[in-house]
């Protein structure tokens, strides 16, 4: 069934909408990322105009973000305090990530570094996460079945205005956890995303938070983040395209309780390895894209600007 | 036996001079509903003249043109490994959809001066007042232009595609994508004999949106804070909604 998206002003298939979602849906509510860094670039290439496919994949985000976040409260394990934290952090640098936006935009070549920071993040974070898992996963299986490895003391420990997250067992300064949202509310921004897929290793690696809690806190964090993008698209861009983000989310919200469920019944380690893998092998598709002579070396923009 | 009736009847006319077009649409404005999927336009019409027909072949060229807009077209180069925008030209004004349909080759049915003057081919259609001073080759972004809206049917050259009976009577049929924007689309029929345009016919199509799709349209150029708000309540709704058909179905 055909349906034709008014701000976007392109005919798709209805059902096509409806799976995309439902797919990125059950990825979403499995590693508690928001899904933007696949759902976008899928978007791009089923035809929506990138700008409309950014500023709707935002609404999207929240959706499937508050069914996710809404089946953690049921099992406790969304960290409020640490979510609330990283939310201070996170509105800061979504707000300093617009304007850089929009001066690298007057620069031109705004594509490219976002496409360049999806490789740079994505290879990172992929590469670093698939090979701590695989080091876990081995560790395991040596001990024995003993994974509670990571309760080390490192100079985070040392910093001021310590505050005591009683969910997630930790008693740290409240200064990592901004800086950490700080910086994914920037790239957030900047790259079109919710950020889980940065925030969710730099809350296990970086300040040492549990798994199982951070998922659901990452989820919480990025509700409010994303909200308030979609409102800054909607009335800066008029690009949020409401019935291509109603067919996204319907799929999205059941397949985020989907994603929940299968999350909670796997072995952390092996949901890292997974999420590492996915993450690596959307940035290796990002860096051939760009390594690879294309097929059109011509594109048109629309609008006088440059 | 219908196009003997109409012959007669043009024949029967008093004598005056000159050739002219009577058209006839099946549709002087589209709809776009939600379900919309593209749609075909049907333009026919006769030849009015109050002489004998002329020997040459009489030859028709329609034309369907979008509203204009102004691009910015780039070109990639290979720089330090990866490929790069580089390049830029301004497209001044170039239709966001264009079909001409003729009823023989466009190159023997229109001359170049004529092809100059009515601005009829689509590479005549998109206007580019020039390209800046150090970028070469620029004809070949405004060939990009053409090359990548053919290959999605925005732009659609269909020769041979009117058919023309007793010199009189013409129709064809142009499709219009389903990827189109509101607007005014500019009709022109022209008659044409060995290349020279004899008479020439403008009228608009009107591609509107309407129910659903206009509303929302509307609401997020016209109210944008609301349109956001109440997108991101659709959003927290589906998402509550969601949780609460799955713990009723877990229970």
């Amino acid at each position: 069934m055909q349906i034709y998206l008014p701000i976007a002003e392109v005919s798709v298939n209805a059902f096509l909408l409806l799976g995309l979602g439902g797919i990125v849906g059950i990825l979403s509510g499995m590693f508690g990322v928001g899904g933007g860094f696949l759902m976008t670039p899928l978007l791009f290439f089923i035809g929506i105009p990138p700008a409309v496919a950014v500023a709707t994949e935002a609404n999207q985000i929240v959706a499937s973000s508050f069914s996710g976040v809404l089946a953690h409260f049921k099992r406790k394990t969304v960290d409020l305090r640490m979510g609330a934290v990283l939310l201070i952090g996170g509105l800061m640098g979504a707000g300093i990530g617009v304007i850089l936006f929009n001066y690298l935009k007057s620069l031109g070549q705004v594509d490219l570094l976002v496409k360049l920071c999806y490789v740079v993040f994505l290879g990172v974070v992929g590469g670093l996460m698939f090979i701590e898992s695989l080091n876990a996963i081995r560790r395991a299986k040596k001990a024995g079945g003993v994974t509670k490895k990571r309760k080390q003391r490192t100079w985070i420990h040392s910093l001021p205005f310590k505050m005591r997250f009683r969910t997630s067992g930790l008693y740290i300064s409240v200064i990592p956890p901004i800086l950490v949202g700080l910086v994914v509310g920037i790239l957030a921004a900047i790259m079109g995303v919710g950020g889980g897929f940065i925030m969710v290793p730099a809350m296990i690696y970086l300040l040492g938070m549990p798994t199982k809690v951070v998922v659901g806190t990452s989820l919480f964090q990025i509700i409010f983040v994303t909200a308030f993008t979609t409102l800054l698209h909607a009335t800066t861009n008029y690009t949020v395209d409401m019935a291509l983000a109603v067919l996204l989310l319907i799929g999205g919200v059941i397949g985020a309780q989907i994603g929940t469920r299968i999350g909670v019944k796997m072995k952390a380690e092996q949901l890292r390895i997974l999420l590492a893998i996915m993450v690596l092998v959307v940035c290796g598709k990002l860096a051939l894209d760009l390594l690879i002579q294309p097929s059109e070396l011509y594109s048109i923009g629309t609008g006088g600007g440059h | 036996m219908l196009r003997w009736i109409a012959l007669a009847l043009c024949l029967a006319l008093p004598a005056q001079a000159g050739e002219e077009v009577v058209l006839g649409l099946s549709q002087d404005r589209v709809a776009i509903t939600a379900t919309f999927n593209g749609s075909e336009i049907l333009v026919f019409g006769a030849v009015k003249r109050e002489e004998p027909i002329p020997n040459e072949p009489l030859d028709v060229i329609v034309t369907i043109a979008g509203p204009a807009q102004s691009l910015t077209v780039r070109r990639k180069e290979k720089r330090f490994g990866i490929w790069v925008n580089t390049d830029a030209v301004q497209v001044d004004a170039a239709p966001s959809f264009y079909a001409v349909a003729t009823s023989g080759p466009l190159s023997d049915v229109l001359t170049r001066t004529e092809d100059l003057r009515h601005k009829i081919s689509i590479p005549r259609a998109i206007r580019s007042v020039g390209a800046p001073m150090n970028i070469a080759n620029a004809q070949s972004f405004t060939d990009a232009v053409i090359r990548i809206r053919k290959a999605n049917s925005s732009y659609q050259l269909l020769e041979e595609a009117v058919a023309v009976d007793q010199q009189t009577l013409f129709r064809t049929s142009i499709t219009l994508p389903s990827n189109l924007t509101e607007g005014a689309y500019a009709t022109r029929i022209f008659l044409t004999r060995k290349g020279m345009v004899i008479s020439e016919l403008q009228t608009t199509i009107n591609v509107n949106k309407v129910g659903l799709e206009r509303w929302l349209f509307n609401l997020s150029r016209e109210k944008p804070l609301y349109y956001g708000l109440l997108s991101l309540a659709i959003a927290i709704a589906a998402g509550w909604g969601a949780s609460a058909i799955f713990r009723f179905v877990r229970n």
